[in-house]
């Protein structure tokens, strides 16, 4: 295992951060911790990288305690917090040389692993990193956690704030670093970004909601969803809502994702019903669950 | 009635020295409508809405919001819009009674008016038993919909949204967005970014804007026509790669 | 050792790059010694005296001829009446009024004792003490001169001489204050500011878990404003030297190695602020009120600490600013060795491994 927590709880003055969290880590996985903000996912990632000492519970990083054999895990993880954390004032060339040098190695050393990133953003080395757009930085940023070669990577929220052909990006990035070995802990509150992990952990308030791979969590949820439409979607809205056997109504895209509380719908009859509310081209259809319906209804 | 425009924008551009951060940008917004303004990071969203609200002046074009004119009126548009960025919404230092007094005050409202409008939100988001929390001790759902209802407190005629639901849990998420369905139904304008692109499908009209231009606008289903994919999220990609 | 260099390259880039940071480095000792220097004194010059002369004879005029002729004093105004006395104080003007009595000259040689009055405006109660006392001894020197010609017998004429000073040109003592001052302040003050700025931003997250150690890390903070204070040190005293021409009696050696060990015991401050705030802002309010507040009122920069109550100098006693002004002063001024300031240097050094050794207890390995 690469990374190993046992019923991990920690609380700041009033708050519970993290409730009696457990999960493990493979080797060489790509694992997401997919939930909101203030789900507790950056003091899990404080805890790991050796930042905060959990208030019970043990954890392992790359085979080193997190609180005994810190130094060790210091040496061994790459950690990219949540906000951007380099020094702006300096720039491209010189965050990273001065990121390798404190980690005792150079840019030459370990160039393979980071060229694919790097050469993006190569251009403009000699640019402070404070002048650099949102995509840009973030890929420094991650050029920066990787420059030491580290066996485990922590990335806390590494897309948040980024525009989605930017995060498309960086995930592509993640999977190929994937290939050479390293394991990979990434926390996202993008639901859609879950579908790529290799496993995820559902968390909101401080707990786990469920573990497994992408496409099994979705297998969990209990009932079929249907694809509503029709000419005005907050009208079908409040229709679904008022519906005496509706279970759950949830605007999703182009349609609302809805659920009956029974096991079957009656399409004719809901059809009818929405057309009574003086609703027009009514379109009713099962569809796929998604891992963010499965999220909604484990956090309902 | 949705047939007036209540923004109307010709050949906006604002530059930064040699740098176009919006270039030329037009397009009109309805009144009720919920018009979603997307792009890349650095495409100029934020540059273009800081002119929109009257807080930056445009270099060159024409730009009218709630029939005031951007060069010349921009005291009169702050008057009649709402503004909420996800950066800033709500003093975390005063509780959300205050909060909701000092807003209303800000726009000019009675004292009367405030009380009238507080009870009307407590009831509507069931605020009953944070109403005298500080708003720092509250989750950020709650933050981003109370902010948004502050945000609407003086009825403004538009309002402007700066990703509101950035890092917000999927079903306050939604639950922010019945809101804004709520607003736009009793005729009030929305004009929202948002990173998104589920949200994207939410809105009547979207425009997408690359490199500080208009590449896209029009409704999500033509959109997703014109691009020949499923979703939103396709087109945006779709749009930003041919551009690089 | 190569993390280290890594990590000092790094800081001067941070230093060379915050234009605001170079000009409180650089700008304000200089600012600060020109102000000390020329602006804010002790001496009086020119100072408007007015007499009100009742006796009206040969003496008494010759008295005021000698006042009115020094560089201190302008005669401005006679007075002939005791109303106008209150007036003119009530101008504004005039400081001083010097009252001869009507029998002043009689009493003089009748009596060989007479006595004049010196009235002064101590709305600035130092200005009225100092104009006080450089009336008193014009006089003085004035009484010995006649008393030399009437051979008055036993008579103890006191003859002071001031030492190390003796023009009480105030820019050299103050020139010890401000070096003072401002070495504690860029060292403190900008060691704390550019640690918690780290933690401000969320680089020390990433420095933290990172195989760079604590004190490498509080090393390379510290290391290039040892090297920018002693450059201002060296400004300061160059400023000294040939702008107000202050004599350095002492070894410069010697001034330099307790200027070294001083901003090395500032610097441990510094490091000392930035382990208990956790933003620039207040690590800035903790440095300019914790140290710059007590630095330039109970160092003995300004007001004597002989002349404080009793409180006031014991606290004074755990003020290294204290025991650095009264090791420069008498390097400078008294041209001493180590052998007559060991006591205050030992002090220095203790208290600067007292607060190294707290800074490393408290420096945390962790964000808690």
């Amino acid at each position: 295992m690469s990374i190993s927590v046992k019923n991990i709880s920690k609380s700041f003055k009033t708050v519970n951060a993290v409730k009696d969290v457990s999960f493990e880590v493979k080797e060489g996985e790509l694992f997401g911790l997919i939930g909101p903000d203030g789900a507790g996912k950056t003091t899990i990632f404080r805890i790991l990288t050796t930042l905060l000492f959990a208030d019970k519970g043990t954890a392992t990083v790359a085979g080193f305690d997190v609180i005994e054999d810190y130094k060790e895990i210091r040496n061994n993880v790459g950690y990219m917090p949540g906000r951007f954390s380099l020094y702006q004032d300096l720039t491209v060339e010189e965050n990273l040389t001065f990121f390798a040098t404190i980690f005792g190695t150079t840019i030459e050393e370990n160039y393979d692993l980071i060229k694919d990133i790097y050469v993006q953003i190569e251009p403009f080395k000699k640019r402070r990193a404070g002048q650099l757009s949102g995509g840009m930085k973030q890929k420094l940023a991650l050029s920066c956690a990787l420059i030491h070669k580290p066996k485990v990577l922590f990335l806390d929220e590494p897309t948040t704030g980024v525009d989605p052909v930017s995060r498309k990006e960086f995930w592509e990035m993640l999977k190929r670093l994937q290939q050479k070995g390293i394991t990979i802990l990434v926390s996202t509150p993008y639901m859609d970004e879950a579908a790529l992990c290799d496993r995820i952990a559902l968390i909101q308030d401080g707990k786990i909601l469920q573990i497994d791979d992408p496409q099994e969590i979705v297998k969990h949820f209990p009932t079929t969803i249907y694809d509503i439409k029709a000419d005005n979607i907050y009208k079908l809205l409040l229709a679904l809502k008022e519906y005496k056997h509706s279970y759950s109504v949830y605007p999703f895209g182009e349609f609302v994702h809805y659920t009956d509380k029974r096991d079957a719908i009656d399409t004719k009859e809901l059809t009818l019903f929405l057309k009574d509310k003086g609703l027009n081209n009514i379109i009713i259809q099962p569809t796929e669950t998604t891992i963010e319906d499965t999220f909604m209804e484990l956090a309902k | 009635m949705k047939d007036t425009n209540v923004i109307q924008v010709e050949n906006l551009t604002k530059k930064f020295g040699d740098f176009t951060a919006v270039n030329a940008i037009t397009f009109e917004v309805k009144k009720g409508e919920i018009f979603g303004f997307l792009g890349a990071n650095g495409a100029g969203k934020t540059t273009a809405m800081k002119m929109l609200i009257g807080i930056s002046k445009p270099t060159s074009g024409n730009a009218k919001v709630a029939d005031f004119d951007v060069f010349t009126n921009s005291e009169d548009i702050k008057k009649n819009i709402g503004y909420m960025s996800q950066k800033f919404a709500l003093y975390d230092d005063l509780t959300v009674k205050e909060n909701i007094t000092f807003f209303g005050g800000i726009y000019g409202l009675s004292r009367k008016k405030i009380e009238e409008k507080r009870c009307l939100l407590v009831e509507e988001l069931g605020l009953h038993n944070i109403v005298n929390e500080l708003v720092g001790s509250l989750p950020l759902g709650w933050k981003q919909k109370i902010s948004f209802s502050v945000a609407l407190l003086h009825e403004p005629k538009i309002v402007f949204l700066d990703e509101p639901t950035g890092g917000v849990d999927p079903i306050t998420r939604r639950q922010f967005w019945e809101m804004i369905y709520k607003a736009s139904n009793n005729g009030t304008t929305v004009f929202v970014t948002t990173h998104y692109m589920d949200e994207a499908e939410y809105c009547d009209r979207v425009s997408i804007m690359v490199e500080g231009k208009i590449e896209a606008l029009d409704t999500p289903k033509k959109l997703k026509e014109q691009f020949k994919v499923n979703s939103m999220n396709d087109v945006f990609l779709k749009l930003a790669r041919n551009i690089e | 050792m190569k993390r280290f260099i890594g990590f000092i390259k790094k800081e001067f880039y941070h230093i060379f790059r915050d234009k605001r940071s170079l000009f409180i480095l650089f700008g304000m000792p200089i600012a600060q010694v020109m102000l000390f220097g020329f602006a804010i004194t002790n001496e009086i010059n020119n100072v408007d005296i007015a007499f009100f002369d009742k006796s009206k004879d040969a003496t008494t005029q010759e008295i005021i001829n000698k006042i009115s002729a020094s560089k201190y004093f302008t005669n401005k105004q006679m007075i002939s009446n005791d109303a106008e006395i209150e007036s003119v104080f009530k101008k504004g003007n005039i400081k001083a009024v010097l009252v001869f009595d009507r029998d002043f000259s009689e009493k003089l040689t009748k009596e060989n004792k007479t006595s004049v009055q010196i009235i002064t405006d101590a709305t600035d109660p130092n200005t009225a003490n100092t104009i006080n006392n450089y009336l008193s001894s014009i006089l003085q020197n004035y009484q010995q001169v006649i008393n030399k010609q009437m051979k008055v017998p036993f008579q103890i004429n006191p003859e002071t001489r001031l030492v190390y000073n003796p023009e009480l040109k105030s820019v050299f003592t103050f020139v010890p204050g401000v070096m003072t001052v401002i070495l504690m302040l860029v060292s403190a003050m900008m060691t704390s500011i550019s640690i918690t700025r780290e933690k401000e931003l969320g680089t020390m997250e990433i420095l933290l878990v990172s195989p760079i150690k604590p004190f490498q890390v509080i090393l390379g903070k510290v290391f290039p404003y040892i090297f920018l204070s002693v450059i201002n040190a060296v400004v300061i005293v160059l400023l000294s030297i040939f702008i107000f021409k202050m004599p350095v009696e002492g070894s410069l050696f010697l001034l330099g190695f307790e200027s070294v060990l001083f901003i090395i015991n500032a610097l441990s401050l510094g490091i000392l602020i930035s382990t208990v705030s956790s933003t620039q802002q207040t690590a800035m309010m903790i440095s300019l009120m914790g140290l710059m507040l007590p630095v330039i009122l109970l160092s003995g920069f300004i007001f004597p600490i002989a002349s404080m109550p009793l409180p006031l100098q014991i606290i004074s006693n755990i003020i290294p600013a204290k025991w650095f002004i009264i090791i420069i002063k008498a390097i400078m001024l008294k041209g001493v060795g180590l052998t007559f300031i060991w006591k205050e240097t030992l002090i220095l050094v203790a208290m600067t491994l007292f607060f190294i050794a707290i800074s490393i207890k408290k420096y945390k390995i962790r964000l808690e």
